[in-house]
């Protein structure tokens, strides 16, 4: 375990009494003062996440936008200058090997943010396809480190201790903090408003404390995984695999066919011709709280697995992701997971699990 | 409770189980500080049955916090005569009071000479320390 990565900010966690395990290659916190703590915190005022073990990557030169519509699956041709755009990164089959955003800082350069799990083979792949174009592929990991500030007052909070104009939803502005050079991006993982800031590591400290000061909650993974799963966003690892096309994991809106990106064949017969299976949302009926791996039944028949499960806090009852046959995918329809052998009853719901009127009104 | 606690009048098992004894042929259990502490806020206990039968060492029942499931070890055997059903509404008096209001069942013991090879609070504290 000896070579477990740490962030800059792995001795704030440490003072602040975090949970600390092994996440994708990196020590991490879990959870500072408690899961359902931060989750609310991020829901009602403001939390933050030190999210350093993702990866960055640069993509510059006169071949960029050429090169990233062939590995991207969203039309990049439509990101303006400033502007933020989410995209698969798929396998000539149409398998997913990585979610990231792309954020165009310039003319012909490109920031990508990588899964920490997936930087590696990001960077071999988009290092391989590259060679044909008039471009340079950049692992810049080591720059940034990186802060997601989430929550209704985030923004608010945020401008007001540090002084900066920010973007609005999906755009990204250069800044200085801490009196270097920075991103912050209109982007988060949570459903709520809020930015994520790219710092330069020495400055990465000095920031968290003064965000410390001025209320922002400091919120750990356990928190970060509950938060997206209630709004149904995909987790690569978990919803999106390089097994799991675009188009089952219900991400057919990230992905334009037309760019001739790598796996749009396989995306768009996907498309036209329906998949065996769907990604849908569901809710625990009664008791339980379903887990990654549970069967998912109709009946006696299994019809699926859980990719995503845990108690959704702010639902108050057991919530998740499951692959299902794609004529049980509908909201509504009602099955039941196993949960450890015990049968638990659980309906399809419409994404996102939380944030439809009636959960606003009740928060 | 937010301090470790580990009171004396308990015998515990070392996968962090606790029973109290009451009288020769009946005991509660329920599991130590220790074992709330690292699974974190508790958000769900299905009790077993009522009548059950449960073995020393075996899980007879799971504690599950937002992002984790434990199994709860007996710590010795006997018929379930009791379980504690105020934590199907307020599990998290597991976190707040573990030898108290989040005690777990209630046993008739099949063999109460299984209390001898539990450790007393001195020999699991020792236990925690390595």
């Amino acid at each position: 375990m000896s070579d477990l990565r740490r962030t800059p900010l792995y001795e704030q966690y440490v003072e602040l009494g975090a949970k600390v395990v092994p996440f994708a290659g990196w020590e991490m916190p879990v959870t500072y003062e408690g899961i359902r703590e931060e989750h609310s915190a991020v829901r009602r005022h403001v939390g933050m996440f030190d999210v350093s073990h993702m990866g960055e990557v640069e993509v510059e030169g006169p071949g960029a936008l050429a090169f990233l519509q062939l590995l991207l699956s969203n039309d990049i041709a439509k990101l303006e200058i400033g502007g933020a755009q989410y995209s698969c990164l798929c396998a000539e089959d149409g398998g997913v090997l990585d979610d990231l955003f792309a954020y165009r800082l310039g003319g012909d350069r490109y920031l990508i943010v990588t899964n920490a799990a997936n930087h590696g083979t990001d960077l071999a792949w988009l290092g391989r396809w590259s060679r044909s174009f008039d471009v340079i592929v950049r692992d810049v990991a080591d720059r940034y480190a990186m802060l997601a500030v989430q929550g209704p007052h985030a923004r608010a909070v945020l401008g007001r201790a540090l002084g900066i104009e920010l973007p609005p939803r999906m755009r990204v502005a250069p800044v200085r903090v801490g009196n270097r050079p920075a991103l912050v991006c209109g982007t988060g993982y949570t459903g709520e408003d809020g930015v994520e800031l790219l710092l330069d590591p020495e400055v990465a400290i000095p920031i968290w404390v003064e965000l410390l000061d001025a209320g922002v909650v400091p919120c750990g993974l356990g928190a970060r995984d509950t938060l997206r799963l209630e709004v149904c966003f995909p987790l690569h690892g978990h919803e999106l695999t390089p097994d799991r096309n675009p188009i089952e994991a219900g991400l057919g809106w990230c992905c334009a066919e037309a760019t001739g990106f790598l796996g749009s064949q396989a995306v768009a017969r996907a498309r036209a011709e329906g998949t065996p299976e769907r990604l849908a949302p569901f809710l625990i009926e009664g008791a339980g709280i379903p887990r990654d791996g549970n069967p998912v039944l109709a009946g006696e028949e299994r019809v699926g697995i859980v990719t995503s499960g845990t108690f959704a806090p702010s639902l108050e009852r057991g919530a998740g992701l499951a692959y299902v046959r794609a004529d049980l995918a509908e909201p509504g329809t009602e099955l039941a997971i196993d949960v450890r052998g015990k049968r638990r009853a659980a309906r399809v719901a419409s994404k996102p699990l939380y944030g439809n009127p009636p959960h606003r009104k009740a928060s | 409770m937010s301090e470790d606690n580990y009171p004396d009048d308990l015998r515990y098992h070392d996968q962090h189980d606790w029973a109290r004894l009451e009288g020769d042929e009946h005991a509660v259990f329920g599991i130590t500080w220790y074992a709330q502490d690292s699974l974190g806020e508790v958000v769900f206990y299905d009790p077993p049955e009522v009548g059950g039968t449960i073995d020393k060492d075996a899980s007879y029942a799971e504690v599950e916090s937002v992002k984790a499931v434990s199994d709860v070890i007996a710590p010795m055997s006997g018929e379930i005569v009791a379980v504690n059903d105020a934590l199907e509404d307020t599990p998290e008096k597991i976190n707040q009071d573990p030898y108290g209001e989040g005690w777990l069942v209630k046993v008739r013991l099949t063999a109460p000479q299984e209390a001898e090879g539990l450790l007393d609070a001195g020999e699991y504290r020792k236990l925690l320390e390595n």
